[in-house]
This record gives structure tokens, sequence and C-alpha cells, in this order.
């Protein structure tokens, strides 16, 4: 974490470099200069600003949205707890669309190059964002690694976040739209704990599938929790590792890609 | 936590804003956090005294205005206070309320000299 403002935004990497801030970001306030003012007689005034806290992220994302609309490159926001199998995901949706359509992968983490390896074994251009302290990818991050890769024109590029239910949900970084994995190993009720991210999601795929014979988890009431926070969330079941779903999972991303052609 | 993300998005707008209207000390900060928005009051609390250290707004006093979740059903149109995302409609017990007010994350107002 920054030492002058406790902000965090020293630690985040692209590509394991660092990124430099603004100069300006870090103005040391000199509190004898303003007492001093005080003490002659300069007043106190409220003022008014009224203004969305996450206007500047979201500008920033609206922006990222315009490049990837010029480019006919449908941006997908992969969302989940950490263990949901998002990268085993990733890299099964990436084994089956190659060759087929233009594609690239951001990939964020707090610590680590893994998941950015593990996608780069498939071919595919990856590249890693580590937020260091980060819960969350925000737009600004995205911007900023844009220009280091070759936009997948026509094609997809998928951003898995830093897996995390929570503080994913209110960053919008430009993206077509969130799909949240949720994974049979965990509980049926995460649409309802964790609401936001279910309302912010267009799409959810139910993964590890395959292991619902050992498992006690109910389906369909993790289907009617999800709906109760977003009725219009469409559902895939899906098994990453054994196959069911795929099909209808990469049926959807075609028709997606083919809205943002 | 987002919180210390959206406390440097605040005090951001709260510097931007002393360079537009000239102001050098911020004693009181108002924000408005929505019931239905995703932060915690407590948690955004911590994060805001903790990004304000040696900044303009250091020691500024933060209130935080709470708003009420509101929301119509996209069923029957019937308006009405919801506390969470998931709450069914009292008129015709269907889900999916539309959230129209108490979602919102502002910072409102400033005492500065």
């Amino acid at each position: 974490m920054c030492t002058t403002c406790g902000c965090g935004s020293n630690e985040v990497l692209i590509r394991g470099r660092r990124h430099a801030g603004k100069a300006d970001a870090h103005v040391r306030f000199r509190p004898h200069a303003a007492e001093a003012a005080a003490r002659n007689g300069e007043a106190t005034r409220v003022i008014r600003l009224e203004q969305d806290i996450l206007a500047r992220n979201n500008s920033v994302a609206d922006q990222n949205r315009l490049l990837f609309s010029a480019n006919g490159v449908l941006a997908l926001n992969l969302v989940s707890s950490p263990g949901s199998g998002k990268t085993t995901l990733l890299v099964r949706t990436l084994e089956a669309l190659k060759g087929k359509f233009p594609l690239a992968v951001i990939e964020g983490d707090q610590q680590t190059d893994n998941d950015a390896e593990r996608i780069r074994a498939t071919g595919i251009e990856a590249i890693q964002i580590n937020t260091g302290k980060g819960c969350h990818l925000d737009a600004q991050m995205i911007e900023r690694a844009l220009p280091q890769m070759a936009l997948p024109q026509n094609g997809m590029l998928f951003i898995e976040n830093v897996g995390n239910l929570v503080c994913p949900a209110a960053f919008d970084l430009g993206e077509a739209a969130k799909v949240v994995v949720l994974s049979v190993t965990e509980g049926e009720d995460k649409p309802l704990k964790y609401p936001d991210m279910f309302r912010a999601a267009r799409l959810m795929l139910m993964n590890k599938c395959d292991l619902l014979p050992y498992l006690a988890f109910d389906v369909a009431l993790a289907e009617e929790y999800a709906r109760r926070v977003n009725p219009d969330i469409r559902i895939i079941r899906i098994s990453a590792t054994g196959g069911e779903g795929m099909a209808e999972w990469l049926a959807w991303l075609a028709a997606e890609q083919q809205i943002c052609a | 936590m987002h919180e210390m993300s959206l406390a440097e998005s605040a005090l951001q707008i709260i510097k931007d804003a002393a360079h537009t209207q000239g102001f050098k000390r911020v004693k009181k900060v108002w924000l408005e956090i929505g019931q239905l928005s995703c932060v915690e009051k407590e948690a955004m609390r911590f994060c805001f005294d903790t990004v304000v250290k040696d900044s303009i707004a250091d020691g500024a006093q933060l209130e935080i205005i709470e708003t009420a979740g509101q929301g119509r059903c996209t069923h029957c149109g019937s308006e009405t206070r919801i506390a969470t995302l998931y709450e069914a409609c009292p008129q015709c017990g269907s889900y999916g309320m539309q959230v129209i007010a108490g979602d919102a994350m502002r910072v409102k107002e400033l005492e500065v000299e």
C-alpha cells in the first residue's frame, strides 16, 4: 500500500511491471499552513458536489467499451469465488474456440503469474494483472493493460477477475457482460449471500456438474435463488472437465460475439 | 475490501474539487451511501480514515447519510421499500424488484476552509 495516502495503486503490476502513478496523485498536505490560514480568519464554507464515487471508473469503462466495440471484440468479465474452476473452464473454452475466433485473456490475481501461464500453455495470449492487496480489477487497470496486447479483432477477450464474489461486482470494466461461475461444491445460497454479483451478471455457469452424484447440492434451489436476485439471468449447467454444457456455453459465446462484430 | 478503492475515489473527487474550487482543508465530508449499494458503512469509515491520512482531508469528520432502498415490481408495478436485492413484491409475491433508489454512492457535500 502507498505510504503517502494509503492507496494501493503502486502495488498493481501489469506483466510484472509496476505502473507509475500520476505525479500529482500524492500531494502532501501541510496542516500548519491551513491552520495559519484559519487563524487569519479564513471562514469555512460548505460546497455541494453530488458526485458519484464510481464516476471515474465508469467513464474509463465506457472508453474501454468503445474500444472493444470499434474492434468487434466481445469482452467478458468472469467472476466467481476462488476455486470455482474459472481458469480450468477458460482453458477448455480457449481450446474449443482456438482457430475459430481471435482470442485473448487478461488474468487478474493478487499475486503470481500462474493463471496466465496456464492460459499461455493453450497458445493464447494472456496478460497478467497483479492487484497486490487489491481485491478486484478496475477499469483503469484494463485501460493500462490493453495497449500491451493485440486486441482480438472480431473475436473474444476474456477478463478473469480476482476470485471474489463481493468486490468485483461494483466495478464496470467495459465488458459486454459479467459471467458468474458458481460451482456445485459451494453452497446453494451463494446468490442470496452475495446478491450484488448475481444481480450484476448476465450469465451464470453452474460448474463442476460432473460431481453432482457425490454431493447434496440442490441445483434447482441454487437456480431459484439466482433468479430471485436476478430474474433475467441465464443459467447453464456445465462441467469444464466432463464437457457437459460446453456446447451450450460455446453457442452463447458465438451468439454474443455476433452481436459485437 | 473494495471500500478501500471507493474511499480512494472519494478522496480523488475531493482533491479535484480542491483544485477547481480553491480550498485548502476539508473539515467534514458527507457521503451518501444507499442501503442497496455494495458498501459496508463501517468498512467505509475505516478505509476513509486510512486513505485521507496526510491529505487535504486528513482528520476530516465523515458523515454517512444512508438512503433507503426503493424497488418497483417488474410484474405489477407497485413501488415499495426494500432492504435486500432478493425481496419478493409485497403486493403480488413475484421476485425481481427493479431498484429505483438506494443504490447510490456519492460525495454529497464538503465543509472546507
